[in-house]
């Protein structure tokens, strides 16, 4: 569980998560009344009217106008109050404020990508400042996804053929799960993320730095950066064991049998063409269901994916 | 009292020819039964796999792909194979025309007719086990289900063929109580358990065919590539949830309406009290059954449904918690000032009752939208749809097996190993999904295979919980099925209860009664009579045996 967080819930960490709590706690509250009023009362009549003794007739007591009009009406009542202060969390939760930055997040089996308006693009990754309203533009390559922060109390799905949009605004800097809650397959439950909440100047270095990533890194290096910042790992692992995709180890220079029959042997070219044209030459035993990273990966990461390959013997 | 060895509805004929061709509607039901209980082991081993898997975080016993069609499997087959038939069509084939003093259902072919209907789309639904089963989840969402490669057309023929069982049944139902009802018998007089069957074959009749549609739809999406669904081919995967909630959502109060029906007829047969506010229970189902359809919605907070859409479909939601909410004030006030007995149905209802109200309330809290957008697909809906639907629905017709069992079989099952059982489910139950309540809040999300090491403890716990309501239902097996062959012979009316069904012999005979019986009592007159023994006492004969609860 989260350490800062409460037994129910984990910490809050937007402007929406207090309302939600506050919201919860109190039909909690008024569940353990009604808990104890019915499922008490329960316990209580069963004890207190047990049979003792001889088989009698009992009371004629059928109905109590007065009563049913009670327990009907308080309770309408209540809900009615539940449901318009969910209702107006809820459109808080749904109107983006106009200072809002825009992130523009893409979910594809079994991975999130975020692009930012000044050209720095992460993966799994989503890094935003404190204090700032932030506004997602989502859609999806394949099937439905659904981005969920528990700790920002939102969710959304993100569908295939339509936008749909989620905004928050973090409260705190750290390091937050991200979780796909919208089945979509073997890799569901590995599309996980992280939301970084960085201090303005800080997220600021971050953004400035994100567009030449790797620069004072070695190829090899930055490739395995690349391998795990761009969660190559949930599909293709390192060790030699199958996963969704064939393993890396060994890859370059390896002979595979592809599904046509015919026999490749994995070169620079044959790599750069899986990554950016996943199912022109599908290693055999494996399923054609790999995204493809144009647009993804520039040149010089794929370079660098190449030459870390090579270190994987 | 030598009544259970002459001739009965079970030996009356012999032979297996005389059971696949009988138009008895008790025969049905049991056969029914039958079915259903070997679907309800199947789902729950199913449950059971995925428990052990969840045990610990990472690979464990299975794959990620066979994780996924053990969950789709566990759903589909509790939802289309044991829950929506466990109490209408097995329990309900056999007591409802009982209840109502008639020799059979209105339509005893169609009856014999919607069994079969049942076994084809059994064996389509596990056709797609062996044929690389489907793993879509069952609630079959597009366009995951048009592109996976698993075997989703089986499986959807098969809930499509199993619709068609559940409309007869629900026309058949809907007929019988119209027509067949003993003379004497009004509207206002039937048993509740009638009046919840009624509203659920309402429910069956109207909404069946739209999930007919929608999952004929789906296969002709997979098959002949016409794009309804599928955004590569021009469809709208939303419009499927919109379909399949319409169908779904209604559905879980056709599980659900009967089991309050049968908590009716247990809260009053063992507080020997009259029933509390009998119009209000009555008409709260039929306002179920009505605001069941307006309510779909509420499943899709988060799919990009427009806001006002949201905003209506929170709102009546809570309308369809309130006459929920009344009926268990009324059962509440039915054991006031009763004359309490905790015979192993008693104890289901007790249990209900409690579990029941946690189901309840967690309702309320994800109708509320805000709450929802946090909530929706973590543990917390599970938690929630199976303290409805198991501590609900699934509790009482436990409840009801038990009540009506001795009725059945004209034998007594062990009731101390009955208590047993109870308890092993009772907490077992609790401890399995009360821990998911908090897993969900905490943010973990369904439908995961692996999960991060944070949400182990929880987790361990929901599966120790999930072997105790093993060792439970095991324990109900030993002792139902012993009891068939050896157990005690049972009085025709052990309970001492007033409805019609107790008034014949126990099994009853072939026709269920010698002569037409006529309304001589309501159902819930335990102010009035009371049976002692098979005898019928009326308070009206016997003066000095007044009330003594004064």
């Amino acid at each position: 569980m989260d350490p800062n967080g409460s037994l129910i819930f984990p910490s809050q960490v937007s402007t929406i998560a207090p309302e939600v709590d506050a919201l919860f706690d109190f039909i909690l509250y008024l569940s353990i009344i009604f808990f104890i009023l019915v499922v008490g009362g329960t316990f209580y009549f069963a004890w207190k009217y047990r049979k003792k003794g001889e088989d009698t007739f009992t009371k004629d007591l059928s109905h109590n106008n007065m009563l049913e009009v009670l327990w009907t009406v308080i309770p309408t009542i209540l809900v009615f109050i539940i449901f318009v202060w969910g209702f107006k969390s809820y459109m808080k939760m749904t109107i983006p404020p106009d200072t809002s930055m825009e992130i523009k997040v893409t979910g594809q089996k079994w991975f999130w990508t975020f692009n930012y308006a000044e050209g720095a693009t992460t993966t799994n990754e989503l890094v935003v400042p404190v204090n700032q309203p932030v506004r997602l533009l989502m859609s999806s390559n394949d099937v439905i996804h659904s981005f969920y922060v528990p700790n920002f109390r939102t969710k959304m799905d993100v569908l295939p053929n339509r936008y749909t949009q989620l905004w928050f605004e973090a409260t705190e800097t750290g390091e937050y799960n991200l979780f796909c809650t919208e089945y979509c397959g073997k890799g569901h439950s590995e599309m996980i993320g992280k939301v970084k909440v960085l201090a303005r100047a800080d997220y600021d270095a971050w953004l400035a730095g994100a567009g030449n990533a790797g620069a004072n890194m070695k190829p090899e290096e930055f490739g395995a950066k690349l391998y795990k910042d761009k969660a190559c790992f949930t599909c293709h692992s390192i060790d030699g064991s199958p996963l969704v995709g064939p393993s890396f180890k060994g890859i370059f220079g390896r002979t595979e049998k592809m599904t046509d029959g015919s026999e490749i042997t994995a070169d620079e070219n044959y790599i750069r063409e899986s990554i950016l044209e996943p199912q022109a030459k599908v290693v055999q035993g494996f399923q054609p269901i790999m995204p493809t990273y144009q647009g993804v990966l520039k040149d010089e990461e794929i370079d660098a994916l190449i030459a870390y390959f090579k270190t994987l013997k | 009292m030598s009544v259970a060895t002459t001739a009965n509805y079970l030996n009356a004929e012999k032979g297996i020819k005389s059971w696949l061709f009988t138009l008895d509607h008790k025969r049905i039901g049991l056969m029914y039964l039958f079915a259903v209980m070997t679907s309800f082991f199947l789902g729950g081993v199913f449950a059971l796999l995925i428990r052990l898997e969840l045990l610990h975080p990472g690979q464990d016993f299975f794959t990620a792909d066979t994780y996924n069609q053990l969950f789709t499997l566990h759903g589909a087959v509790m939802i289309f194979l044991f829950i929506i038939p466990a109490i209408p069509a097995a329990l309900g084939n056999f007591v409802l025309p009982l209840m109502l003093g008639a020799k059979d259902v209105a339509f005893p072919r169609l009856n014999l007719a919607s069994f079969y209907i049942y076994v084809v789309g059994a064996l389509f639904a596990l056709y797609s086990i062996v044929a690389g089963a489907v793993d879509t989840g069952w609630t079959f969402y597009t366009p995951y289900s048009t592109t996976t490669s698993t075997s989703v057309i089986s499986m959807t023929m098969g809930a499509f063929i199993l619709g068609f069982s559940s409309i007869f049944t629900g026309v058949n139902f809907i007929a019988t109580i119209h027509k067949m009802r003993a003379p004497g018998m009004t509207w206002f007089k039937m048993p509740l358990m009638v009046w919840a069957l009624y509203a659920t074959s309402i429910i069956q009749v109207l909404a069946t065919p739209v999930l007919g549609i929608t999952l004929l739809l789906l296969v002709i999406e997979r098959t002949v590539g016409i794009g309804i669904f599928d955004p590569a081919m021009g469809g709208d995967p939303v419009l499927f949830q919109h379909f399949f909630w319409f169908y779904s959502h209604p559905a879980v109060y056709i599980m659900v309406l009967p089991g309050m029906g049968i908590i009716s007829e247990l809260v009053a047969t063992f507080s020997k009290k009259k029933i509390f506010g009998y119009k209000l229970i009555a008409y709260s189902s039929l306002g179920i059954a009505l605001i069941s359809f307006l309510v779909w919605g509420h499943h899709m907070f988060t799919s990009g449904q427009s806001e006002f859409s949201s905003m209506v479909f929170s709102f009546l939601t809570f309308f369809v918690g309130i006459p929920s909410g009344i009926k268990m004030f009324n059962w509440l006030a039915t054991m006031y000032k009763g004359r309490i007995t905790f015979e192993a149905p008693m104890l289901y209802t007790i249990a209900f009752m409690f579990l029941f109200a946690i189901g309840g309330f967690t309702g309320i809290m994800l109708g509320a939208i805000s709450i929802d957008i946090h909530m929706h697909d973590t543990y917390f809906v599970v938690a929630h749809f199976h303290y409805t639907m198991m501590g609900g629905t699934v509790i009482a017709f436990l409840g009801g097996l038990h009540y009506w069992w001795p009725k059945i079989w004209g034998r007594m099952y062990n009731e101390k190993l009955a208590k047993v059982a109870w308890a092993f489910i009772f907490v077992g139950f609790n401890v399995t999904f009360f821990t998911q309540f908090f897993l969900g809040s905490q943010g973990m999300p369904r439908r995961y295979y692996n999960y991060l090491d944070q949400y182990q403890p929880l987790h361990m716990y929901s599966t120790y919980g999930s072997w105790m309501l093993g060792v439970g239902f095991l324990i109900m097996a030993y002792y139902l099925i012993y009891s068939i062959y050896k157990g005690p012979k049972a009085p025709n009316n052990p309970w001492g209860a007033l409805s019609m069904e107790w008034q014949t012999t126990s099994p009853p005979i072939q026709h269920n009664f010698e002569d037409q019986p006529v309304l001589e009592h309501e159902p819930y007159d335990y102010d009035t009579r009371m049976v002692v023994n098979d005898e019928l006492i009326k308070k009206e004969d016997v003066k000095e045996k007044e009330d003594i609860n004064v």
